[in-house]
């Protein structure tokens, strides 16, 4: 069995004769998102606060790569703290200093780097986090979003093993929550780091968890994957997850996955037992590309146009979508056959191919980056499910036939 | 029975009338010499991180912010306290024949006690309240946690340079609090008294000698660890006063600083007195 990158084992905290946690047990694995949900005041940002060392247990332990950090010496629990990164909730920007001095902060102190060096990388986190106008400016003259995007950039500046995010996206508009949760995803997977984020933006981050730890109580009620959470039973499902999601995805009318999985379940509800329904596939292939040319943004609302498209065509005939994945669509077609949803689609095809491109490259056309080139595929995948079939396996289906749909160059300039 | 219990009641409330203020001036005191053992190891933290790399421009910035910038108020302060001691001076030795002695009067009590004295006030004032609210608010807005988070010694970032900065900035603004007081002396003594303007300056020459210049220095430098301990202290643990919290902690803590600094100048300064003389 995988040894945990780092482990709690019943660990306690008191603020005076308040219990903030309470033999908490947890394992984060190392390359991985590791998501700690829970209600405002609950701990989790004290949990976090414990891993990066600002605070000890009152009791417990935690370990590291299974060794005690109480039995740790001074320069190895140094060196364990110097491969960690802390991005703060309220941002914890040096509001004498600039932008570009913030993030600059760890490198000039903490490094022999020359000033050509610290500048360069500096000036690349300030381009990939989209502050290259706010470089010379001061937090203070910044809108919250913005301030964010600093403390992400001096967070990722110094290349860290592992990233504590406490609530990274809070007081975004959902346009900026979603592209700062892809941009944590992008460079997770780019960099390799491991991440840990504190956040409330469900299901928004589950897309881009591996893990999801729930404090209920002073305690880690679960630990394990998103599907798993869906098939888990306790009292903190209905408290905890339910208080946190919205009734609908704000950025597409989407439905969450739980609340897609209930919406489906009540039409299966009414089904009579000989009738069948179908699911569509859609995934957005080379994502990357918008991203690396365009920025976050830009892909996210690349992804927003095609949900919305598949909302205005499968809405119609009753159908409903969720976001299953950073760049995966499920919609559900309740009344229709393979068949007939293979007629559905290729519909949606010609009309993608007619009208729909256009709505999803709206955000890149608009993106301020001209002269760059990206190739995009639509692919999408039918699979028809009898009543009394478990979801998820004729998802699963639906996606192992998936096939391309759509493929469209667009320029910086918006040329398609 | 029921007498006996009012009896015992009566005895205990009596007991905790009498021993509450010792219990509390105990509670204080202990507070207190905690609180002072707390501030030396902080200063001597502080004071070793100075020689660390990385930490000339921060004293140099410091130096500026701390030093430079306090010039005019101690120019100010020191030409008009000198003028009033010419004035003074001036007036009373006239009834004893004695004018001649006032440039030796002015530039003694100067050097040797009002200049390092009032110098050290005015910083406290302008950028020792700086120096404690500054910190207080990186406290409370998690700016110190960051560096922490960011493997950057607080210590060494924020306190470090200042005391740095402090001990460099107080010498050189008592000097020169001391030469402007002289030329205030002048000022009022020879120009509107009509005391004699060679007497005065031949009395300032002779009757100054080093000792007395390295003494008003040596109280400087005092003054500044005294200060400069005393305000990034405040500051420092601000968000860990038990009586208020947040920008209220700041306030409170910058309020704190400037009276402990001023009540601890004259403290240090009788003490550095006693020893010097």
């Amino acid at each position: 069995m995988e040894t945990p990158l780092i482990e709690f084992r019943n660990v306690s905290k008191r603020f005076g004769d308040r219990n903030v946690l309470e033999n908490v047990d947890l394992r984060i694995y190392e390359g991985q998102v590791t998501t700690i949900v829970g209600l405002s005041g609950s701990g989790k940002s004290v949990l976090l606060k414990h891993i990066i060392g600002l605070l000890k247990p009152d009791e417990g332990t935690i370990l590291f790569r299974g060794r005690p950090v109480s039995t740790m010496k001074r320069e190895e629990i140094e060196t364990v703290l110097g491969r960690i990164s802390y991005m703060f909730q309220d941002n914890a920007l040096f509001d004498s200093l600039t932008v570009q001095e913030n993030i600059a902060l760890p490198l000039r102190e903490t490094t022999n780097l020359d000033m050509a060096e610290i500048d360069r990388r500096v000036m690349a986190r300030i381009e990939q986090t989209e502050l290259g106008e706010a470089a010379r400016r001061y937090p203070s003259e910044l809108s919250g979003g913005m301030q964010k995007r600093v403390a992400l950039a001096r967070a990722l500046v110094t290349d860290p093993r592992i990233v504590l995010f406490d609530e990274p996206t809070s007081g975004q508009d959902p346009l900026r929550r979603n592209a700062i949760l892809g941009m944590i995803a992008q460079y997770q997977r780019r960099l390799g780091f491991t991440a840990i984020l504190v956040s409330h933006e469900i299901p928004d981050v589950f897309f881009i968890s591996n893990r999801i730890l729930v404090l209920y109580e002073r305690r880690i009620a679960f630990q394990g994957s998103y599907r798993e959470l869906e098939d888990f039973d306790h009292p903190l499902k209905d408290e905890v997850i339910g208080s946190m999601e919205g009734l609908q995805d704000e950025m597409a009318d989407l439905y969450s996955r739980r609340q897609f999985k209930v919406l489906h379940h009540a039409h299966s509800q009414g089904r009579t037992g000989w009738e069948p329904y179908s699911v569509v596939v859609f995934a957005l292939k080379g994502i990357g590309s918008i991203v690396a040319s365009f920025g976050d943004a830009a892909a996210q609302e690349a992804i927003r146009g095609m949900a919305l498209f598949a909302m205005k065509r499968f809405g119609a005939v009753g159908g409903f979508s969720a976001r299953r994945n950073v760049d995966e669509l499920v919609s559900v077609l309740p009344f229709a056959g393979q068949a007939e949803a293979e007629s559905l689609l290729k519909g949606f095809v010609l009309d993608i191919q007619a009208r729909g491109i256009p709505e999803i490259f709206a955000g890149a056309r608009g993106a301020k980056v001209a002269g760059g080139s990206v190739e995009v595929t639509v692919l999408a995948g039918v699979a028809q499910g009898e009543a009394d079939e478990e979801i998820d396996s004729v998802i699963d289906a639906a996606r192992s036939r998936q096939m391309e749909i759509a493929r469209l160059r667009c320029d910086g300039g918006g040329n398609q | 029975m029921r007498r006996w219990s009012r009896k015992g009641e009566a005895e205990r409330r009596l007991g905790a009338f009498v021993s509450g203020p010792f219990a509390a001036f105990g509670r204080s005191a202990i507070r207190w010499i905690a609180d002072s053992g707390a501030a030396v190891i902080f200063f001597l933290l502080a004071s070793l991180k100075i020689f660390r790399p990385k930490q000339f421009s921060k004293i140099v910035q410091q130096v500026y912010s701390i030093g430079a910038r306090s010039s005019p108020i101690i120019l100010l302060v020191g030409l008009f306290t000198g003028m009033v001691l010419g004035l003074q001076m001036s007036s009373a030795l006239v009834r004893f024949g004695a004018q001649g002695y006032l440039g030796s009067i002015v530039a003694l009590s100067l050097v040797r006690e009002l200049g390092p004295v009032l110098a050290a006030i005015m910083i406290t004032a302008r950028a020792g309240s700086a120096i404690t609210a500054e910190i207080g608010i990186q406290r409370i807005s998690e700016q110190v946690d960051a560096l922490a988070t960011m493997r950057i010694d607080p210590v060494r970032y924020l306190v470090s340079p200042r005391l740095a900065a402090a001990i460099i900035s107080f010498p050189v603004l008592t000097a020169l609090f001391d030469l402007i007081g002289i030329v205030g002396g002048y000022v009022s003594g020879v120009m509107i008294m009509g005391a004699n303007s060679g007497t005065y300056v031949f009395r300032v020459q002779s009757s100054l000698e080093l000792e007395d210049i390295v003494h008003g220095f040596i109280k400087a430098v005092v003054f500044a660890v005294v200060v400069s301990t005393v305000c990034c202290f405040q500051g420092y643990f601000a968000h860990m006063r038990a009586d208020s919290h947040g920008a209220k902690a700041v306030g409170l803590s910058t309020t704190s600083a400037v009276v402990l600094s001023c009540v601890l100048i004259l403290l240090s300064d009788y003490i550095v007195t006693s020893f010097l003389i």
